[in-house]
């Protein structure tokens, strides 16, 4: 065992922490923390990044388990999505007098 | 308005003043970044409880007839004040009364020490404040029935925090668990002030204003078998239980306090901060 | 794609100003550089946080107790979101305490002065806050998101501090003459550190170069301290105080303050930690965490020890 893991064994995990700032938003990551479990973790984040009453609910959930595109395929990934315009509501050409759409 | 509304006011707001106190000494200082930001927020929170209550008490002493309010505290700063017919306030709750005029538990005076001293000091007032502001919101004072409304929510969130620590050092290492152990024994004897009525609080049971400790023995003992059970600690054994703090008389721990807090106050009298 | 490509896309997202992400390709100099710069400001808040918390319980009124408190805490928290962002570039929040511990990584030099009174946390929050603000503003643009999405969230929290020191100034500078006398000691002893918190001159900065290039750094040392210099002055007018240095003036052809000579032996002493406090706040820091240290692990011991009970149960 190398010296680092020694002395590291008392580290605790990694999480990510998710807050939705008021009622009928998205849940948004806000930054990360570090706490022992998941309950500690949500406490944590409580303490941590709602001090200034910025959230009504938190995710958490070990950065480890977080699973990310990898950017250099970002090409196959999300340029395909550029030519599908007709998945945006301005493709489409309506009356001006047509009015909550 | 009588003094013995002011003094249980001022029970209240001492320990919430001194618990605030205490935990405010770990600021910078804590084992981890993620907890030195969790125990400030209790800290805060006790100071903010404190203040709303001081405010209160500055009131009602404010509102005491001249000859009561020379009577009530002996510290010359104090006296001064009065003489100069001025009101007080707050800050001069807090910075100008002596030892023997604060009527905290002897619990919130004793040292951090340790995590697991802090742990065991925040498991028995939390325990005893979540009971103790649950009973007060009924009041028939409605100022002192809506500081304890707003202040439950806070010190329901204080009691979660510190018997999770608790459970988490009692049942954590062997270390760990023999800290924890030492701690919860060591502070034991400074509990049953906590649930035993004095004068003022008899008195004020008995208005309809303050909260029957005596119904609340068995609640906080029940809750804190219940902690100490799942964190594997043994109950400590009951024996000779410190008293004197709801009276005036402390332990050698809150003349420092006092001397650290109110040392800008007194070494600097009547100046705006 | 080869190398070279992957170098001159990472090229045309700096030109563009496009953020690079964690897992982004980088050089690798810019990864340490960042690592670097990121922990060192980590460190700056948590060793900040020592010589305003002297002063906690001894804060002469219930309501500045309370927003001390709350701004140390602060600073906790600045700590913890720079060494999260840190902490995506690949290295783990212990490394950086044992690089700080062990005197290997540095912090901001200003934190090894000691606050001898109340006007400290006054002078802190004016002048201390102050130039941190005018450092991390640029920042909140830097081009490593994590980093930059970081300093949106300090910049955003910092604000009250600086307010609440020039206040503290304030209220002193308008009250009776050993309150006065309080300011403009602190004044006089928080100055000249304050303005070599933006570092050593630019011909004697040897990576501001580099840093400026890779926009995580995105004006020079002394832009930011002739720039905090003519702010600066002006407020210690309103608090009727005199900044110490005999050779400030209004130069009207450069259209800001000239300013005496920086001591920057006095300046690279205290880097080296040879300054009043040096040694007394790594020492703090480092007792925090080594007497901290059975705590985490009784927590980790717990938590595991959970889990497998839970798997226990479910078998």
């Amino acid at each position: 065992m190398s010296q680092q893991e020694t002395e590291h064994k008392s580290e605790w995990p990694l999480w990510e922490v998710f807050i939705r700032s008021k009622a009928g938003l998205d849940h948004k990551h806000v930054g990360s923390l570090h706490a022992a479990d998941a309950q500690m973790a949500i406490e944590n984040a409580r303490d941590v990044y709602t001090r200034r009453m910025e959230g009504v609910s938190i995710w958490v959930v070990e950065s480890k388990y977080l699973h990310t595109s990898d950017p250099d395929e970002s090409a196959s990934m999300y340029e395909p999505a550029n030519d599908k315009i007709y998945r945006h509501p301005t493709f489409y050409n309506l009356p001006d007098e047509l009015k909550h759409m | 308005m009588s003094v013995q509304k002011l003094k249980y006011i001022l029970q209240i707001a001492d320990n919430a003043l001194i618990m605030g106190h205490r935990l405010s000494e770990w600021c910078g200082h804590g084992p981890i970044l993620e907890q030195d930001i969790a125990l400030t927020n209790i800290a805060l929170d006790h100071l903010g409880q404190a203040r709303s209550l001081y405010q209160y008490a500055a009131e009602q002493f404010n509102e005491l007839p001249r000859a009561e309010q020379e009577k009530v505290f002996t510290s010359p700063a104090l006296q001064a004040i009065i003489a100069g017919g001025q009101p007080i306030d707050e800050d001069d709750m807090a910075y100008l009364r002596d030892g023997w005029d604060f009527y905290n538990v002897l619990l919130v005076e004793q040292a951090n020490k340790d995590w697991a001293y802090t742990a065991a000091r925040s498991l028995y007032y939390d325990t005893f404040n979540y009971h103790f502001y649950t009973g007060l919101q009924n009041s028939n004072d409605e100022t002192l029935a809506a500081i304890a409304e707003k202040s439950l929510k806070e010190v329901t969130y204080h009691m979660r925090w510190s018997s999770e620590w608790v459970i988490r050092l009692g049942d954590g290492t062997a270390e760990s668990h023999k800290r924890m152990q030492e701690a919860a024994s060591y502070l034991w004897q400074y509990t049953g002030e906590l649930c035993t009525m004095v004068e003022t609080d008899k008195a004020m049971y008995k208005a309809g204003t303050g909260v029957n400790l005596d119904e609340l023995k068995t609640k906080w003992a029940t809750a804190i078998g219940k902690v100490l059970d799942e964190a594997t600690l043994a109950q400590p054994e009951e024996g000779w239980m410190q008293q004197g703090g709801k009276e005036g008389r402390h332990t050698e721990h809150l003349g420092y306090i006092l001397a650290e807090m109110q040392y800008m106050q007194r070494t600097y009298p009547n100046m705006e901060w | 794609m080869t190398v070279h490509s992957f170098e001159e896309n990472f090229e045309e997202k700096l030109e563009k100003d496009i953020a690079i992400e964690p897992r982004d390709w980088m050089p690798d100099t810019y990864r340490k550089t960042l690592i670097r710069q990121i922990s060192q400001h980590a460190h700056s808040e948590i060793v900040g946080m020592l010589p305003e918390g002297n002063w906690i319980t001894r804060a002469p009124s219930l309501r500045r107790k309370a927003v001390l408190l709350a701004k140390v805490q602060d600073e906790a928290g600045h700590g913890l979101y720079l060494y999260s962002a840190a902490e995506t570039l690949g290295i783990s929040r212990d490394e950086l305490y044992d690089q700080l511990h062990s005197g290997k990584a540095k912090y901001s030099s200003i934190f090894n002065y000691p606050t001898l009174t109340w006007a400290d946390m006054g002078a802190i929050g004016w002048l201390v806050d102050g130039a941190a603000i005018m450092n991390q503003v640029p920042l909140c643009r830097t081009s490593y998101g994590p980093y930059a999405r970081a300093m949106v969230r300090v910049c955003k929290e910092e604000s009250f501090h600086q307010r609440q020191g020039f206040e503290i100034m304030l209220t002193l500078s308008k009250g009776t003459a050993v309150q006065k006398k309080m300011a403009q000691d602190a004044l006089n002893r928080w100055w000249w550190p304050s303005i070599m918190m933006f570092g050593p001159p630019d011909d004697n900065s040897p990576h501001t170069e580099q840093s400026m290039h890779w926009k995580i750094k995105r004006f020079t040392n002394d832009e930011l301290r002739q720039k905090f210099i003519d702010v600066t002055v002006e407020q210690a007018k309103i608090l009727g105080l005199s900044v110490p240095d005999a050779d400030l003036k209004w130069n009207e052809a450069r259209g800001h303050y000239d300013y005496g000579k920086i001591d920057w032996d006095e300046f690279w002493n205290v880097v080296k930690g040879n300054g009043p406090c040096n040694k007394e706040r790594l020492e703090t820091r480092r007792k925090a965490w080594e007497g901290g240290e059975w705590v985490r692990e009784a927590a980790a011991a717990y938590s595991e020890k959970r889990k497998q009970r839970s798997r226990q149960e479910a078998a």
